[in-house]
């Protein structure tokens, strides 16, 4: 029996409506998500950067109007359904293996938008070979590069970025540096070899963080016209579920923690004489 | 002067890639195969095709997997401990039903082991190699001939399952000179536009190469159809060839370079009056179970020759499902059983079975 | 010794020495030769370390049937340019085969009596040439005088194809080195037939 046959017959009730109601298909369209993207719930925890990023890649796809020429390289980890959410063509690469991928990929159509998304245990410990190496012959990709200091999709044990005392599942005590070795600064480590053509830090815990990045992604995807080298977007993420953290906190983190260690902005920017084309 | 060539096995497979329509190699230097890359290195240039150095076999199957999911005809080689380092890129490529080549131009092991021959890889190619549930088509070439042939049959095989095939050759058939003619090729129309990774457009769904299914009941659904597939591969695509079996008494089963040895052990002992044939599988992958089994009604004893400590050996037994002795064999090492070795031993067995 | 009509039918050699000598390509110039002459042919070398100042060795087959092995262990020919090729490939040669060897590198060549034996200085002659390098030609032009498994013409015509275009001006020199060495084996009878 459904809660409707409970209701008694009777007149219609009268809605007192405010004198600025409009029907739906009246309201000025401000916001929307970007037709880049498959409709559908994602899996990502509340608070986690993934969904964030993701959006902001498919809305720099949308409005370049490259879904037709872009190819993406999910990795393996808490993105690894990446192609689930973006409407693009994809490939779904073996840990670590998403830049010796997306060579494959660019390699054989140089005219096409190539990006892989990464985290950083993807990225900095079992893929910084193929990482490394794709950035030293400069192949012409974009690489997103997500850092939460975490493996996210294993929950939480320590990535090769984890902050020095930071609490992991694999280091209790807090990362012991005199152990395992201080956090990689994997953009500042590219940015030194001439394949690295753009390599910028930024976050997407605050709305200006958030513009920012999206900025950054902007450039990244419009650099690989000029055939100039590889661009890393590194994305310090939030992963409130694994640093133990509600997204208030996990925000306030990166601000006060995670900075200090990963400092945000440009690393490596192009002179302007490339850039003369825009 | 005829249309024949002198040529390495190695440089021999190179030339028929590239007459193969192969968009791209991506491979590692290791003995005994760098004249692949090396001759393509020279050569896929003058074609417009991509040929790269990786830094590891693991990033070169890693770009294959990637060309390859893009639609492009593709492949790499390399020897045993490359192919060891392949292997998780082969399970994805497997996985993710991607078409492309794969040569192991195998030395003895295990290790690092010697530079020299060996069929030691013969489990790992044809029972799994990587991890999870997955075949490759193997291919066995004995000659510098059919090191170029099997290229344009890997890369159509390849296509026509959405699989990839393996040419497993060795070190001898890799390095040595033969003649060597490239056939006219024609190239069977393939559509991969249905999954190919070439940009969306508003036309169509998305394609996204994969191997993930993390929901059991999707998992097990893509097994039976990978399962499906290989039953097929079983059903249509068993090789090989048969050298004097009518009314042999014994027979000696080799493929690759053993098979050739063994052609020569088989003449020695027929001059001596035995009656001896070869069996020489051409896929390792599908097997010959079934005419084995016939053969098992016929002979007497048959002699698995190999590179190894006895690895195929395990097949033929099973084909003949103990209907006839099956024995074995086989130097190690990169060291070859000279065809006399294989005759004193076949000589020996007869005896010892009282099978004469 | 094989006979003249048996060898045109099948001739298994083997050529050893260091790298370096020209060992791979005086057995390629023979392949080559073979394969001109529309026989089967096959060139197994040995290969790794060996081509960085090793010993190197390529066995030769040509043969007017299809050719099984490309691995032997019995050869009918042997040419020998150092001294653990001798010790290591004149107990593998064929009753009644030959063995033809480099006198000035090696010292101490086989004892037996039931192989033909032959020593070419074809290390001095060739320095006598002023080019070291066509030691291996001198060799390969002895070896064909005794045992004329392919015609002199399609060695020439293999010469060209084996040594790389920016090399040709040294054909005629190789040319030389070819029929130096037949000369030097012309006078020579064997003591076994």
């Amino acid at each position: 029996m459904s809660i409707d046959q409970h209701v008694l017959p009777g007149p219609e009730p009268v809605l007192n409506l405010p004198a600025c109601h409009k029907e739906e298909d009246e309201y000025e369209m401000v916001y929307h998500k970007p037709a880049t993207m498959v409709d559908t719930a994602m899996h990502y925890c509340p608070g986690c950067a993934h969904s964030l990023v993701h959006k902001l890649i498919m809305e720099v796809v949308e409005e370049m109007d490259i879904q037709e020429k872009t190819v993406g390289v999910a990795p393996v980890g808490c993105s690894v359904f990446a192609y689930d959410y973006m409407d693009i063509d994809m490939q779904e690469a073996a840990h670590g293996r998403a830049c010796a991928v997306a060579t494959g990929i660019k390699r054989l159509m140089p005219d096409k938008y190539v990006f892989t998304y990464q985290g950083d245990g993807d990225l900095a410990a079992i893929g910084i070979a193929e990482t490394l190496h794709a950035v030293n012959r400069g192949e012409n990709i974009l690489i997103v590069f997500m850092n939460n200091a975490v493996y996210g999709m294993t929950s939480g044990q320590m990535a090769p970025t984890t902050l020095p005392g930071m609490h992991t599942t694999t280091s209790p005590d807090g990362r012991d540096v005199g152990y395992y070795g201080a956090p990689i600064k994997v953009s500042e480590l590219l940015a030194v070899l001439p394949g690295s053509f753009y390599v910028t830090r930024q976050s997407v815990n605050n709305p200006n963080a958030v513009r920012r990045t999206k900025k950054a992604l902007q450039n990244a995807l419009k650099y690989q016209q000029l055939h100039k080298g590889t661009c890393l977007v590194e994305i310090i993420g939030n992963c409130p579920s694994n640093w133990k953290m509600t997204p208030v906190e996990a925000a306030k983190f990166i601000d006060e923690e995670m900075v200090k260690t990963f400092p945000l902005g440009d690393i490596k920017v192009p002179n302007a004489e490339d850039l003369k084309i825009f | 002067m005829t249309e024949f060539k002198l040529m390495k096995g190695n440089e021999a497979m190179a030339e028929a890639a590239i007459l193969a329509g192969c968009d791209a190699y991506f491979g590692y230097p290791i003995t005994p195969q760098s004249e692949v890359l090396e001759y393509l290195a020279r050569e896929m240039p003058k074609h417009n095709r991509i040929v790269m150095q990786a830094e590891s076999e693991v990033a070169s199957i890693n770009m294959v997997y990637g060309a390859a999911g893009a639609g492009f005809r593709t492949m790499t080689s390399s020897s045993s401990p490359g192919i060891s380092l392949m292997q998780e890129g082969i399970s994805y490529i497997a996985g993710a039903e991607l078409p492309c080549l794969i040569v192991n131009v195998n030395r003895a092991g295990p290790g690092l082991g010697t530079i020299q021959p060996g069929q030691g890889d013969y489990f790992q190619s044809t029972k799994g190699g990587g991890h999870g549930d997955y075949r490759m088509i193997v291919l066995a070439p004995a000659s510098v001939q059919e090191m170029a042939d099997f290229v344009y049959l890997g890369f159509d095989l390849a296509e026509k399952y959405r699989n990839p095939v393996l040419m497993l050759s060795d070190g001898a058939i890799g390095q040595m000179m033969e003649k060597v003619k490239f056939k006219p090729y024609t190239r069977p129309e393939v559509d991969k536009s249905g999954w190919a990774t070439t940009g969306k457009p508003k036309t169509r769904k998305r394609n996204y190469i994969t191997s993930l299914h993390i929901l059991p009941e999707k998992m097990e659904e893509h097994n039976r159809h990978l399962e499906e597939k290989f039953k097929m591969i079983r059903e249509n695509e068993v090789r090989f060839e048969e050298y004097n079996t009518e009314g042999a008494e014994y027979l000696f089963v080799a493929y690759g370079l053993s098979a050739r040895i063994c052609q020569k052990a088989m003449d020695m002992a027929r001059q001596k009056g035995i009656k001896v044939g070869l069996l020489r599988p051409v896929t390792l992958y599908p097997y010959p179970y079934q005419r084995l089994n016939e053969l098992a009604a016929q002979v007497k004893l048959m002699l698995s020759v190999e590179l190894n400590s006895g690895q195929m050996v395990e097949d033929v037994r099973l084909a003949v499902n103990g209907k006839v002795p099956v024995e074995f064999y086989g130097r190690m090492g990169g060291m070859m059983p000279t065809p006399e070795e294989i005759v004193h031993h076949l000589e020996t067995l007869i005896q010892y079975h009282h099978v004469n | 010794m094989n006979s003249l009509n048996d060898c045109r039918q099948l001739e298994e050699l083997i050529v050893a020495g260091f790298g370096g000598q020209g060992v791979l390509s005086l057995g390629m110039t023979l392949a080559y030769a073979g394969m001109v002459e529309n026989k089967e042919i096959s060139w197994m070398p040995s290969y790794g370390p060996e081509m960085r100042g090793g010993t190197a060795n390529c066995i030769v087959i040509l043969s007017e049937n299809k050719i099984s092995s490309p691995i032997l262990s019995q050869f009918d020919s042997a040419i020998v340019l150092n001294q653990p090729s001798m010790d290591k490939f004149a107990p593998r040669i064929k009753e009644g085969g030959l063995l033809l060897y480099e006198s000035g590198n090696i010292f101490k060549p086989s004892t037996r009596t039931d192989i033909n034996i032959i020593g070419i200085p074809a290390t001095t002659e060739a320095l006598l040439m002023k080019n070291a390098k066509t030691m291996n030609m001198i060799m390969l032009g002895a070896y064909l005088q005794l045992k004329p498994v392919v015609q002199n013409d399609s060695i020439l015509e293999a010469l060209a194809k084996v040594l790389p275009e920016k090399y040709h001006h040294l054909l005629p020199v190789n040319r030389q080195a070819l029929e130096l060495g037949e000369a030097l084996a012309r006078d020579w009878k064997p003591e076994l037939v």
